[in-house]
């Protein structure tokens, strides 16, 4: 595949708005007057309000739980708890990656936060009352805060509700090869390691998850409006949990105030709220707040990384050693293909050509909340790509080559696409040297260091980080990937209507990606209908095909994919229609956007709105009638977008604080649908980038105490803090894609942290510093600034 | 407790208890769901409205502080029937992915521009500073806003706004 530098030449005009238009988003009218509907403002009638306790505590014993007092209070409807819900078989849940949760604790709690009973009340304000009225008596137990505690001999047996289970192990997984890689590193001029640990970090859309669950006693039907990423598998899911015929299910996912990896789970509210619903035979809501969506909702991250990379003296790399240990909290409940256990962590080979890597990685069970969500990543990426970044930049340190140039020396090159990683990915296309370079000419790369040395000198401290990143997003294909068992294709339903006016429906669900939008630039790049013709429905379960829903940046891989297919197999179809019209053979017939002509004889045409009505009115003998159709995309790969940014801080010696200078980001995620839509999906992960290096995460005191439950201790960037980017681009198609996209939501999140990261520590290589780990807090700047003016070695 | 307060240029009167918050009161008993709920700590912002034409955070004001007052929500933002400048800038300039923020954000950036009809970068960052957003690192929200300024400009016959354009590889002083 080429590399241009610049997006290829409009196939449409504006008119009918295809792909390379930066159309303005549809979905907008909506939300700029206050119309957008998200799952509070669902009202529905005789609707009740649900509240949730939780354990104050991280690992007890419930000795008893008296709802006496709650259940009598004005305005109740009824108190929920375990026992009862274990009365219908409803106090555990399968999740998403085959474990098991409680729905409501029966036997003890197992992390601050977790679900104990619900009240259900007329009014939300008496719900919350009520709660304080719940009398639970807890035995504490010992509780295990870190996986290195939990993994100790000896542990507290945290799951001892799983069969079997006898340690704090929550899966083991390896990956690469471990005799090739031990023969890379005995031929090693220089091995460089790094131990680091990427903290757990919280997505924390801004609008927190709830439901509105309304089970018509009289039919049996449920509906439930839900915050969900995945509304078809939470429909599967919703049956086997819950006993429920799944024809009698719909989940409706209206809009979505932010996703970000946090709303693929399925939450135990979702779950009581159904069940009281059922119960009681009214609607019930459940909007939780923020402080339960940070103490108990999907985390992200918490793995502690060691890695080694083996070289020689002038820079060639060799191998790559990993080692893992990821805290998975009480229960695994994030989403993992059942393949892969530490999900796609095994991409850590990053961008270069590394001909050995051996990856170990091990998981533990802690009294923290459950979740290890792969936060706007494809099943931890983010991790992955940390890793290798950091490890290279120390590698450059180690052996006196500049960070970029040893970079150019290793990246895969771009005639060994497709490439076949050490552990087991094939990379579809890349050029990074290309898009590295243009990112080092455009920040001014040469005089940046300049600068740096003379800062240097000075007393200044300036730093210029790097990072290359490539990613793997887009799952399945189905042999590889499933969630749950479901197997990871998606769907596009196309139907175009007599008029020429058309609705796609989707399994996909945006979250504020512009799915609306976007996807309507894809039919009307294929068919010629100008995308303002056509309507894009998602996230209703009754009225769109199946999906696997919107995470891991697979929306434009698969669902993208399975929306140009079923448009051309629709254009296909409409030639039949228009070489009736014509009076023509079929293969006579040219196409141009949004007409077909005979060859040789342009005006002897139809446009595709003739043909549509003719497909309804007048369709040819032998030819089913309509033009609509239904595909489902099964992926012959994965697709790797991947980018170069350079970061360049400068920290104040004093106070540990640094400033971001510049922040140059070029993408390659393929060919761009909607470039508008695509440079602000890069804006906001490259603030989350900056967020998680600079500020986010969510601690622990040695109790278990979660510290970081609201929104003053766990700190998110506002627009003072967040740096201004600067945006580049390369195209490189995916070969195997049919409009050669590769996905975009999150390479920013992904590439960013290290360059973020490096920066800092570039700042303060020269005085030895090797690593921080993030969240690179001023604190932590100035006390390895302490560290090594009072020469106690490496930070 | 009766109260009444003048909410979008109407008069609602209503019996609330004390301690209904005035997110609550507008979004459940007036129905006005444009207005959002996303921290309950006035930390996020999401809940912003314009009481007497000031921005406050209203998960933190209760219902009955804005007895005799005036409040201004998304929902009353549109002027003479038609989007006000600053709701066309966040579509013209991408300044909303997911919505959630949005109403909030504008709310704040029509606040500004009433005291400040050209603001700077740093005028218009500083303004939106307590208001989060997850989805789009804030640039084009600023650009929303300062499009909406030169809008408003020039409707009045006043020359182009005289902030450089985000686009230019120039560092950032915040």
């Amino acid at each position: 595949m080429t590399t241009t530098a610049e997006p290829p030449s409009l196939s449409t005009p504006e008119s009918i708005g295809g792909i390379g238009h930066s159309r303005r988003r549809v979905e907008d009218d909506r939300f700029v007057q206050g119309a957008g509907h998200y799952v509070d403002d669902i009202v529905l009638p005789g609707m009740l309000y649900m509240a949730i306790l939780r354990a104050p505590m991280a690992h007890a014993k419930i000795v008893s739980i008296d709802t006496t007092e709650a259940a009598a209070l004005p305005g109740v409807v009824a108190v929920v708890t375990g026992d009862l819900l274990a009365q219908h078989k409803l106090a555990w849940m399968p999740t998403l990656s085959g474990d098991t949760e409680a729905v409501l604790a029966t036997d003890k709690v197992r992390f601050q936060g977790q679900e104990v009973a619900a009240v259900v009340a007329e009014d939300p304000y008496v719900a919350w009352d009520a709660l304080d009225l719940i009398d639970v008596t807890y035995e504490q137990l010992t509780p295990v805060v870190t996986p290195q505690q939990a993994l100790a001999p000896g542990a507290p047996l945290i799951r001892d509700d799983k069969e079997g289970q006898t340690d704090n192990r929550c899966y083991s997984w390896e990956s690469g090869d471990k005799a090739a890689t031990d023969a890379a590193f005995a031929q090693a001029d220089v091995v460089v390691s790094l131990d680091t640990h990427y903290p757990r970090s919280h997505p924390s859309p801004l609008e927190t998850c709830g439901c509105v669950a309304d089970v018509n006693p009289a039919t049996g039907q449920a509906t439930i409006y839900m915050t969900s990423q995945a509304p078809h598998v939470h429909r599967t899911l919703f049956a086997i949990v819950a006993g429920l015929p799944e024809q009698n299910i719909r989940i409706v996912s209206p809009d979505i105030g932010g996703g970000f990896g946090n709303k693929v789970p399925i939450y135990p509210g979702y779950v009581v709220a159904t069940a009281a619903s059922l119960l009681i035979g009214r609607p019930v809501k459940w909007v939780e707040t923020r402080t339960e969506n940070l103490i108990s909702t999907g985390f992200a991250r918490d793995y502690h990384m060691h890695g080694e990379l083996a070289l020689t003296r002038d820079g060639k790399m060799l191998g790559l050693r990993v080692n893992m240990v990821s805290d998975n909290g009480a229960f695994m409940a994030d989403a993992q293909p059942t393949k892969f256990r530490a999900g796609l962590f095994h991409i850590v080979t990053g961008s270069y050509d590394l001909p050995a890597a051996h990856v170990v990685t091990e998981g533990a069970y802690t009294n923290k909340a459950p979740g290890g969500v792969a936060y706007r990543c494809s099943f931890r990426v983010t991790e992955a790509s940390y890793l290798i970044e950091r490890l290279v930049q120390n590698a450059a340190y180690e052996l006196g080559i500049d960070p970029a140039e040893l970079r150019l020396r290793n990246f895969i090159k771009p005639e060994q696409f497709p490439y076949t990683s050490a552990t087991g990915f094939v990379y579809d296309s890349g050029n990074y040297g290309v898009g590295l370079q243009k990112a080092l000419d455009t920040v001014g790369y040469d005089e940046l260091r300049n600068e740096q040395q003379r800062a240097r000198a000075d007393g200044r401290l300036i730093g210029i980080g790097i990072a290359s990143f490539t990613e793997v997003v887009g799952a399945g294909n189905h042999k590889d990937f499933d969630i749950a068992g479901i197997k990871m294709f998606d769907s596009a339903e196309l139907r175009v209507h007599p008029t020429g006016k058309a609705i796609l429906k989707l399994g996909v669900k945006s979250q504020g990606q512009g799915h609306e939008t976007t996807f309507a630039q894809i039919v009307a790049n294929e068919l010629g209908i100008p995308a303002g013709d056509i309507t894009v429905q998602e996230g209703d379960t009754d009225n769109t095909p199946y999906g696997l829903g919107t995470y891991a940046s697979r929306s434009t891989p698969v669902g993208g994919a399975a929306t140009a297919v079923i448009a051309r197999k629709l254009r296909d179809k409409a030639k039949l229609v228009a070489a009736h019209l014509l009076e023509a053979a079929p293969e006579d017939l040219d196409w141009e956007p949004g007409r077909f002509h005979v060859r040789g004889a342009p005006d002897r045409s139809v446009t595709i709105q003739d043909v549509a009505f003719a497909a309804y009115t007048n369709p040819p003998e032998g030819v089913e009638a309509g033009l609509e159709g239904v595909h489902y995309y099964d992926p012959p790969n994965m697709t790797y977008p991947f980018g170069s940014y350079v970061v360049v801080v400068e920290i104040d010696p004093q106070t540990g604080q640094w400033h971001v200078r510049r922040m140059v980001a070029l993408d390659d995620c393929g060919v761009r649908i909607n470039p508008m839509i695509v440079e602000g999906q890069i804006h906001g992960g490259l603030t989350e980038g900056y967020a998680m290096s600079s500020m986010q995460f969510i601690t622990f005191d040695e109790d278990g105490n979660c510290i970081g439950s609201n929104f003053m201790d766990y700190l998110i960037p506002t627009a003072w803090e967040t740096p201004r980017f600067e945006l580049l681009e390369t195209v490189t198609p995916s070969p195997h894609h049919p409009i050669g996209a590769k996905g975009i939501g999150e390479s920013a999140t992904v590439g960013s942290p290290a360059a973020y990261v490096n920066a800092v520590i570039d700042a303060l290589a020269h005085l030895g510093v090797r690593n921080i780990d993030m969240p690179v807090t001023p604190a932590r700047v100035w006390a390895a600034l302490q560290a090594v003016s009072s020469g106690s070695g490496r930070g | 407790m009766q109260i009444s307060v003048t909410v979008n240029g109407a008069v609602h009167t209503n019996d609330v208890e004390p301690r209904v918050l005035l997110t609550d009161y507008l979004r459940r008993i007036l129905g006005l769901t444009g207005t959002h709920m996303g921290c309950d700590t006035t930390s996020c912002g999401v809940c912003t409205v314009l009481l007497d034409g000031t921005p406050v955070k209203s998960c933190t004001v209760f219902a009955v502080q804005a007895n005799g007052r005036s409040i201004t929500t998304v929902e009353g933002l549109r002027q003479d029937g038609a989007l006000s400048a600053v709701q066309r800038g966040f579509k013209q300039e991408h300044g909303l992915q997911c919505g959630f923020c949005t109403p909030a954000m504008m709310l704040v950036g029509t606040a500004l521009l009433e005291r400040n009809p050209d603001p700077s970068e740093d005028d218009v960052r500083w303004a939106i500073s307590g208001n989060l957003c997850r989805c789009t690192g804030y640039m084009n929200i600023i650009k929303a806003i300062q499009w909406a300024a030169n809008e408003r400009r020039t409707a009045e016959g006043l020359p182009e706004q005289r902030t450089v354009s985000l686009d230019q590889p120039q560092e950032v002083t915040a």
